[in-house]
């Protein structure tokens, strides 16, 4: 009986191995399809698709876990779901067309760019009012806080800047003029680092966010794609600021760079149109919306491999991962 | 190259320092319009909006100052409207004011005379409205920078369509106008380019009287059948029509079932109140909720050729219109209009490339360049005189 032992092992590891591997909840907003679709993140299969609010694209969790919100872009306000429930417990008074917003680390407030009227908008999301509204620049987009939650960055897109928000003042520090159109702002982990999209320039600029001032241009070159197709949107950095991933759109591909050195190291091939990024919270993956081709890919984060597309709604837009 | 950027940036990081211990920049703009016959259209949804461009001008100025209140930057704009005779009294007028920026809204002949006039004073000269390709050719001018596109751009643009449709022979029918006769020559020379064949050309002559009457459809109705019958065998007509005397006729009418593109039915255009592509939505919407109107063309190409002046000075820090126009002309000009990718000039004649959008009346079809058409530089050099064309020189 020598296969016993080894079966043994393989029952017992079984369970171990699927114990490791958290499964997460990932949440995609479908733009077109006004729908939210529901992914595990353990089988990569999709649990749930639920209709929600017209032209939802923004998305984010608070930190426990327990509530999701969705910019109902359409429907100019932003949605609040209960995450056991997947009810719609109560809107925010979010100012109009509502496209991105990010949440303080603490998961109060929450910071709104409405495109329509070029300001920003705090909301309490436990009183659901709105705390203060500060003016930016034309077509407020891109929204990226601190670590310490200190400064929230807003980056507008016809003025090309992107805007420092003191989160107590609710005053504008610093403007630093990036590229055409800039989308997205990450800060890196420890604070030292902004990482700017610019859609239309085809650039990420590297800020020193202390000093206010660019220190890097990151451009894209892959052969055969024309170079106005490779349009930096969504940007995420892996905690220990070593690798940053890009979203560069209608290229189809995911840029890859080197934290350290701010060069890109790699071009994967992801869906049609590829948007937005979320990490799980395990940093294990990293998922791509890819609006055109109706689809999430996963990328495995340390391989740098695309293992798996999934199916989603009708034109996949913004991406969150459940804390645990 | 690399280093030229990075040089370029060191440059830039020096102006962003500075900013608040600078004097304030006045950036001082006209828009002038210079007056002009027109014809009463057919349709009368078509009736001349009384602040056409004039509109766009106010939201490039309201977008300008958004973005100025950050760098110390001050935009004014002021609204001019004169006539051919008065023309180069009322650019003297408003040099006197210190106005170092105008946007023309003029025929080709009044753009030359603005232009001409101007010629050796310190101030840039922007083409909002005239689309006829002589002015990027042989009436080229140094002086005058492009945001029209050129009736070339246009037509190239609604043949790369026609021909990525499958729409390859083409019925021309082209207006007894002397605009109509140069403009049907664009499309000849589109259908050249990209290999369509106009199998047969017609022209509508126009015998004058009233373009609308009470009943006037019923004639119509009767007309345009016997017009158009025993054409030779064709995918689609081709209206050129500038002074809207007959293209809007053509559209359901036709001897043949076909569709019609050109000045009726799919028009190649600059804008379009339906257009959301790249996130055109936004200027929409800030425009339609501050002038209570749609967005046309005109306000279009006023708004670029102003946010360009803005973008300019944002970039070079500076008011001079002389640095203004070496900086849109440099390869570091680039601006963002909602076309998908930065836009810039062409350096052999000062036009602005730039997507054409296809539309119909309520929804955008298409926008060219079409991604099968290769170019060695820019897909947008598929669209109008490419550089090897060009009979401009300065």
């Amino acid at each position: 009986m020598r296969l016993l032992p080894s079966l043994t092992a393989l029952l017992i590891a079984g369970p171990i191995i699927a114990g490791q591997a958290q499964a997460y909840t990932v949440y995609v907003t479908n733009e077109k399809g006004n729908s939210l679709t529901i992914i595990d993140s353990e089988t990569w299969e999709v649990t749930q698709t639920l209709d929600i609010g017209q032209r939802p694209r923004g998305i984010t969790i608070s930190p426990d876990g327990s509530e999701l919100y969705v910019c109902a872009s359409d429907d100019d306000t932003v949605q609040v779901f209960d995450t056991a429930t997947m009810q719609l417990k109560h809107t925010l008074p979010s100012g109009p067309d509502p496209e991105l917003f990010v949440l303080h680390p603490s998961g109060n407030p929450l910071y709104i760019a409405n495109e329509d009227d070029n300001i920003v908008t705090v909301v309490d999301v436990k009183e659901l009012r709105v705390l203060a509204e500060v003016p930016v620049g034309v077509e407020p987009e891109g929204m990226g806080v601190s670590p310490d939650g200190s400064v929230v960055v807003n980056t507008s897109e016809t003025t090309n800047m992107a805007h420092f928000i003191n989160t107590e003042t609710f005053e504008i520090d610093t403007n630093v003029l990036v590229d055409q159109r800039p989308r997205f702002a990450e800060f890196t982990k420890d604070g030292k680092k902004l990482y700017v999209s610019a859609e239309i320039g085809g650039t990420v600029s590297v800020i020193d966010p202390a000093a206010g001032e660019i220190t890097k241009k990151i451009g894209f070159e892959v052969a055969g794609i024309v170079p106005e197709a490779l349009q930096p949107v969504g940007v995420r950095a892996t905690s220990d600021g070593k690798k940053v991933f890009v979203a560069l759109g209608p290229a189809n591909r995911v840029a890859v760079i080197d934290g350290e050195t701010d060069e890109v190291i790699e071009y994967l091939l992801v869906g049609q149109r590829v948007w937005q990024m979320a990490f799980t919270p395990d940093e294990k993956y990293i998922i791509t919306t890819n609006g055109n081709s109706n689809d999430v890919s996963v990328i495995d984060v340390e391989s740098l491999k695309v293992i798996k597309s999934i199916q989603v709604g009708e034109q996949p837009w913004g991406v969150v991962v459940s804390p645990s | 190259m690399t280093r030229l950027r990075l040089a370029a940036l060191t440059v830039l990081g020096l102006c962003f320092a500075a900013p608040a211990a600078m004097a304030e920049q006045v950036i001082k703009s006209a828009v002038v319009r210079v007056e002009r016959d027109v014809p009463l259209p057919i349709s009368r949804l078509d009736l001349p909006i009384e602040d056409d461009g004039f509109a766009g001008a106010r939201q490039a100025t309201r977008d300008n100052s958004t973005t100025g209140q950050f760098l110390g930057q001050k935009y004014e704009m002021l609204e001019v409207d004169t006539t051919t005779t008065d023309l180069t009294a009322t650019l003297d007028r408003l040099m006197a004011e210190g106005v170092t920026s105008i946007v023309s809204i003029a025929a080709a002949d009044d753009l030359l005379t603005m232009a001409d006039h101007l010629a050796e004073q310190p101030m840039l000269l922007l083409n909002a409205s005239a689309e006829e390709d002589r002015l990027r050719n042989d009436a080229c001018r140094a002086n005058v920078l492009h945001i029209a596109p050129s009736r070339a751009m246009l037509a190239d643009g609604l043949a790369q369509y026609l021909i990525w449709k499958r729409w390859s022979t083409w019925l021309l029918i082209h207006g007894s106008h002397p605009d109509d006769i140069t403009k049907a020559e664009s499309l000849r020379r589109a259908a050249k380019k990209f290999g369509a064949e106009i199998v047969e050309e017609r022209v509508f002559e126009d015998t004058g009287g009233a373009r609308r009457t009470d009943s006037g459809h019923v004639k119509v109705q009767k007309q345009i059948p016997v017009f158009t019958q025993r054409a030779e065998e064709h995918d689609v007509v081709i209206a050129v029509d500038e002074n809207q005397v007959f293209g809007l006729y053509l559209p359901y009418r036709t001897w043949d079932a076909r569709p019609v593109a050109g000045d009726a039915g799919l028009v190649a255009r600059s804008w379009h109140p339906a257009f959301e592509g790249w996130g055109a939505t936004q200027l929409q919407r800030r425009f339609e909720k501050k002038e209570g109107r749609r967005m046309t063309d005109l306000d279009y190409q006023v708004w670029v050729a102003l946010r360009a002046i803005g973008e300019a000075a944002t970039r070079a820090g500076t008011a001079d219109p002389v640095a203004l126009r070496d900086w849109m002309l440099s390869d570091e000009f680039e601006i963002a209009a909602f076309k998908g990718q930065k836009l810039n000039f062409r350096p052999w004649n000062n036009q602005l490339r730039q997507g054409v959008i296809m539309a119909d009346e309520k929804l955008v079809v298409t926008v060219s360049p079409q991604e099968e058409f290769l170019h060695q530089v820019t897909r947008l050099d598929t669209l109008g005189f490419d550089r090897p064309e060009s009979t401009c020189t300065f």
